[in-house]
């Protein structure tokens, strides 16, 4: 029978039920909001970056009477600029809402003399405003000076890659790049170094403290990016206690930004690494042992090919966190420009937008390659996890746990010290003159920066992303997961969910600028409100909660569906009584990762506050650019302790549950 | 084949594709109200494919089934009728026993104390009337196996299907639960379709047999007709063991060597290349050609070695006739005491011309 073939016909096709047709309204309901949470901003982006704006002057024709009233022969703004030369090309570039008074093609003009002009345009796109009143129209329009004086030229709309063209041709934006890239490159080796060596000591000495350095190594976490940066000013600054060890060099730039990052990637590396390093195989320690070959060569040719996935996926993950991070280099970085700066810059400072697109296109490549790669790793890493292996059992050695105290120990004055000097400066009078203690610096509301509002509103938004994400990340795993059939479907969500990951804050950000605020868009309402910062925060946060649920879903016997469906039991009955409970962990996880960098991220939001939703993350950032450091240092301190109680509540909340599942999860 | 009549499920012309790859070739199956049938063949067969489309877990590519009269080629699983008991068992880990097997009683309508009664004998049906509240992780895999059981029969399916339910037990438990099974689906009568590639597992359980290989159908029958007279080679080698010398076949007659064998075979083409089959425990011993007069098919062997098997002796013979090729034989304590056989003893086996299976080559 091997030469039988299929009959001719179609493939049978399952009516849909209801339980199908309702899955897959979840997952389009989903697919819809990441649609329009992500890819419809970055489209619009990207979309913006190809828009140049400019003064095209012979669009325009003027003509000009003498005080009796007589015009004279017309002329375009053009051939006007080419006689006086007002204007070289430079000036004539602009933005969406740059404007160009008339009166400057006319030298000797004066709203009191009695002399009239008129405009027209030669073509059909030719915008001028008179006051606040758009025109566009070839026909003469008249006016006497003192409403002429009230006209402004409108720049035109064109797509190329100008702005490209324009980025790479300016030396000051294109250092960036090196800038970004040098800086990013230092931190990742640093930290990946520092995070090996740490987590080598977890995971293969008889160290104490272990616990102890697991917890300090975790801190960075909890707080801002950019909080490290206000503990280095403190120390190092212009007024730091510790100056005269900088030997000379300005802690403010690259020296600033790279000790910064290495203390808030720290933690990202060593959990990466900490995990390939646990997966070690005994068995071939005792191989190499039998070998007679030394420590030092076990080390270069069984831990570290055994832990490369691991310090590969740290290094990318360590290097994006790096490249895409604004905190930081806004807090400490001085006249030292790096990406993330530039995007801030380009909008907030300049409104040029469409530059501001441009340098998140150019951010947006290295942080997609890293990703590219690192998923690529994680894949292998995968499939080594679940070889088989015997767990390795370090062995008593004085000298070699004496080294690892060390390093921990190094590590862990680090975190702490720079946490330290930050509760330290939030709580004397004016550090370091008068070290008398005050609580002054937390009476926010006397500073800039939203005050206290701004720390309620830090804690809503984190709520309300804490339960929103976990509700859709989950659910949208689970239709991902447990779904049958709808190949492509769940194809183009799963990409969709790992995209956010790929995508800097602050690229996110500026999307949702270009997206949101566009007044033609219906959604255009959110712009300002408390929703856009759930929004984003959610999605900015998608990928790694989408993974944890995946994962947990995984773990779950896939024939759970079709028994409740044997059963004739509806999935969201077994969704609630089963895999909800079953996934708690996983889910209690979710929301605790979405609270803590609802209360850390700084990055998309900064875009997108508004005066009523000002955010303490943000706030430790104005009160900083204001020359508030002490309150800064108190705020960022305020986020620490409130991520540290959620963290506790959150290891409670999980030991109950353990406790309380214990009895199922069997003997 | 059961009369038409009381036909309960009936597959036609059905195939399933997995991109190129035929997974299920033109399957026709017919099986009647109340029957136990098995689906048995080789592992990557198609058992568990063919009992999927069943189900509607996996649709089949082409091809109609029919459940109980009504069309159920393209149903939702929901909307089919069958209770289903998987090789995992998939028991919810964080609802106790009763809760398990109550979760397809529940959101019916049916009033509290009715479900707590029918919980309570389907507990008490299969046996395990004392773990309503534990855990399913507390119990052992046969009593999970059970309690799988109970909450695939506790809403009354038209269809029991149950793939590989036994293969995670050890080899005790499944003996025992192979009996238990037989004889809930005895009681209940319901239609069940078990998928194993356990041939004893089919032997002892099933009313008919449905032999698979390559994604189609070898053979249906009950358990003697599979076994006694299997209608392809592949099946009598798959089912039991079985002797084979290649050869070919004229006159209703093979030739081995210098001996010719008579065979009541029908159906061979004139001096076609055939397979010759005997099972073990058909070879009969005497201690020469001359002492079993009267007998046809007689081959002169010598007894290599011996192996003692409780129940009877397992018994390599050499004979030139086929050439290097042995022979194994069954041979029963009886005879083995009253011709007093030891090894290296120079006898004759008799190959029973209703016993010596012919199968054409390709069939
Ligand atoms: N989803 C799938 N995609 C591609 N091929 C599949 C898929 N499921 C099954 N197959 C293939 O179809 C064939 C039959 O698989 P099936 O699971 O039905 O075998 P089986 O008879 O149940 O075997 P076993 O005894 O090992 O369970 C196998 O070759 C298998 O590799
Ligand atoms: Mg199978």
């Amino acid at each position: 029978m091997s030469d039988a073939t299929l009959p001719a016909g179609r493939a049978v096709k399952l009516k849909l039920d209801r339980d199908g047709a309702i899955k897959r309204a979840f997952m389009a309901v989903i697919a819809l909001y990441l649609i329009v949470a992500l890819a419809l901003p970055l489209y619009a982006m990207l979309s913006k970056s190809f828009v140049t704006y400019s003064f095209d002057l012979a669009r325009y024709e003027f003509q000009v009477s003498d005080e009796a009233g007589n015009f004279g022969p017309p002329q375009t703004a053009a051939a006007i600029n080419a006689e006086l030369g007002v204007f070289d090309a430079d000036d004539l570039r602009s933005s969406s809402d740059g404007r160009l008074a008339a009166t400057a093609f006319f030298p000797d003009f004066s709203f009191r003399s009695p002399v009239k002009y008129r405009i027209r345009g030669t073509g059909p796109d030719a915008p001028y405003l008179v006051g606040l009143d758009l025109q566009n129209t070839t026909e003469w329009k008249e006016f006497d000076g003192n409403t002429f004086r009230r006209i402004n030229l409108r720049p035109v709309k064109s797509v190329g890659v100008q702005n490209y063209s324009e980025y790479f041709s300016n030396p000051a934006l294109f250092s960036s790049i090196q800038n970004s890239v040098f800086i990013a490159v230092i931190s990742t080796v640093l930290t990946v170094v520092a995070a090996f060596g740490f987590a080598y000591s977890l995971n293969r000495s008889l160290m104490r403290f272990k616990g102890f350095f697991k917890l300090v190594a975790m801190m960075p976490i909890l707080v801002p990016s950019l909080l490290p940066g206000i503990a280095l000013i403190y120390l190092f600054g212009n007024q730091g206690m510790l100056k005269s060890l900088m030997m000379g060099h300005s802690i403010y730039g690259p020296i600033g930004i790279v000790i910064g990052s290495v203390f808030f990637t720290f933690p990202h590396a060593l959990i990466i690494i900490s995990t390939a390093l646990s997966i070690a195989d005994q068995r071939q320690y005792e191989a190499a042992e039998s070998l007679r070959a030394s420590r030092w060569r076990t080390f270069w040719t069984v831990t570290i090919p055994g832990a490369r996935y691991g310090l590969i996926s740290a290094a990318f993950v360590t290097f994006t966190l790096v490249i895409t991070d604004f905190g930081l280099p806004k807090v400490i970085g001085g006249q030292y420009n790096v990406l993330a700066i530039d995007i801030y810059k380009q909008v907030i400072g300049q409104q040029n937008f469409e530059m501001g697109a441009v340098v998140s296109v150019v951010l947006l490549i290295p942080a997609v390659l890293a990703f590219i790669v690192d998923r690529q790793v994680q894949k292998k890493q995968v499939s080594l996890l679940s070889a088989r292996s015997v767990p390795f059992q370090p062995k008593p050695n004085k000298t070699f746990e004496a080294l690892c105290l060390m390093w921990c120990g190094v590590m862990a004055v680090f975190i702490l010290g720079l946490i330290l000097v930050c509760q330290f400066a939030a709580l004397v009078q004016f550090w370091p003159y008068d070290l008398s203690l005050s609580l002054k610096n937390y009476d926010f509301n006397r500073t800039d920066g939203g005050g206290w509002d701004a720390y309620t509103n830090s804690i809503q938004l984190a709520l309300m992303t804490a339960v929103f994400g976990t509700l859709i990340v989950f659910t949208g795993a689970y239709m991902v997961e447990k779904i049958d059939g709808f190949k492509t479907g769940r194809g183009m969500f799963q990409f969709l969910a790992m995209l956010p990951m790929a995508v800097p804050g602050m690229v996110l950000g500026l999307a949702y600028i270009f997206f949101f605020n566009d007044p033609a868009n219906p959604l255009n309402a959110i712009y300002g409100t408390m929703t856009i910062l759930v929004v984003s925060t959610v999605t900015h946060f998608y990928t790694v909660g989408h993974l944890t649920a995946l994962t947990a879903l995984k773990q779950i016997d896939a024939e759970f569906e079709p028994v409740a469906s044997s059963l004739r039991q509806p999935f969201y009955r077994l969704f609630a009584r089963v895999t909800v409970p079953v996934c708690l962990p996983a889910i209690l996880d979710i929301s605790i990762y979405l609270f803590v960098n609802a209360m850390t991220t700084v990055s998309a939001v900064v875009f997108l506050y508004s005066t009523h939703t000002t955010l303490a993350s943000v706030a430790v950032l104005n009160m900083d650019d204001a020359g508030d450091i002490a309150p800064a240092a108190a705020m960022g301190m305020m986020i620490f302790y409130t991520n540290a109680g959620a963290r506790l509540l959150h290891m409670l909340a999980s030991r109950r549950i353990l406790r309380r599942t214990q009895s199922w999860r069997g003997r | 084949m059961p009369n038409n009549a009381d036909a309960y499920l009936e597959i036609k012309d059905l195939w399933k594709a997995f991109g190129v790859f035929l997974a299920l070739k033109d399957i026709n199956l017919v099986i009647g109200k109340g029957e136990f049938v098995c689906f048995l063949g080789p592992s990557g067969c198609g058992k568990t494919t063919l009992l999927r489309a069943v189900a509607g877990l996996d649709p089949q590519t082409r091809g109609q089934i029919h459940q109980g009269g009504q069309d159920i080629s393209n149903l939702p699983t929901s909307k089919r009728d069958y209770g289903i008991v998987f090789q995992s068992y998939a028991l919810f880990p964080n609802l106790t026993v009763a809760r398990n097997i109550a979760f397809g009683l529940e959101n019916t309508g049916r009033p509290k104390q009715e479900i707590k009664t029918r919980v309570a004998d389907l507990l008490a049906l299969v046996g395990l009337p004392e773990q309503a509240e534990k855990y399913p992780a507390q119990l052992s895999g046969g009593q999970q196996q059970r309690i799988a059981l109970a909450r695939a029969i506790a809403i009354d399916p038209g269809l029991l299907l149950l793939d590989e339910p036994l293969s995670a037990l050890d080899a005790k438990v499944r003996v025992h639960l192979r009996h238990e099974i037989k004889e809930l689906q005895r009681k209940l009568g319901v239609t069940t379709i078990m998928v194993t590639h356990d041939q004893e597992e089919a032997l002892s359980m099933a009313d008919r047999i449905v032999v698979m290989n390559h994604g189609t159908v070898e053979q249906v029958g009950t358990p003697t007709e599979i076994y006694r007279q299997p209608a392809t080679l592949f099946v009598a080698d798959f089912i039991g063991e079985t002797n084979k010398v290649a050869t070919t076949y004229s006159g209703g007659r093979v030739t081995l060597g210098s001996v010719s064998l008579s065979t009541e075979m029908k159906g061979v083409a004139e001096g076609a290349s055939v397979t010759v089959a005997v099972r073990p425990e058909d070879v009969v011993p005497h201690l020469s050609t001359e002492a079993g007069e009267g007998a046809a098919n007689l081959l002169p062997a010598q007894l290599v070695d011996m192996e003692f098997l409780g129940s009877f002796w397992r018994c390599r013979l050499q004979s030139d006739i086929l050439g290097g090729q042995e022979l194994i034989a069954n041979f029963s304590i009886n005879a083995v005491r009253r011709l007093d056989l030891k090894p290296g003893l120079d006898m004759a086996v008799e190959l029973p011309a209703e016993r010596v299976l012919v199968f054409a080559e390709g069939a």
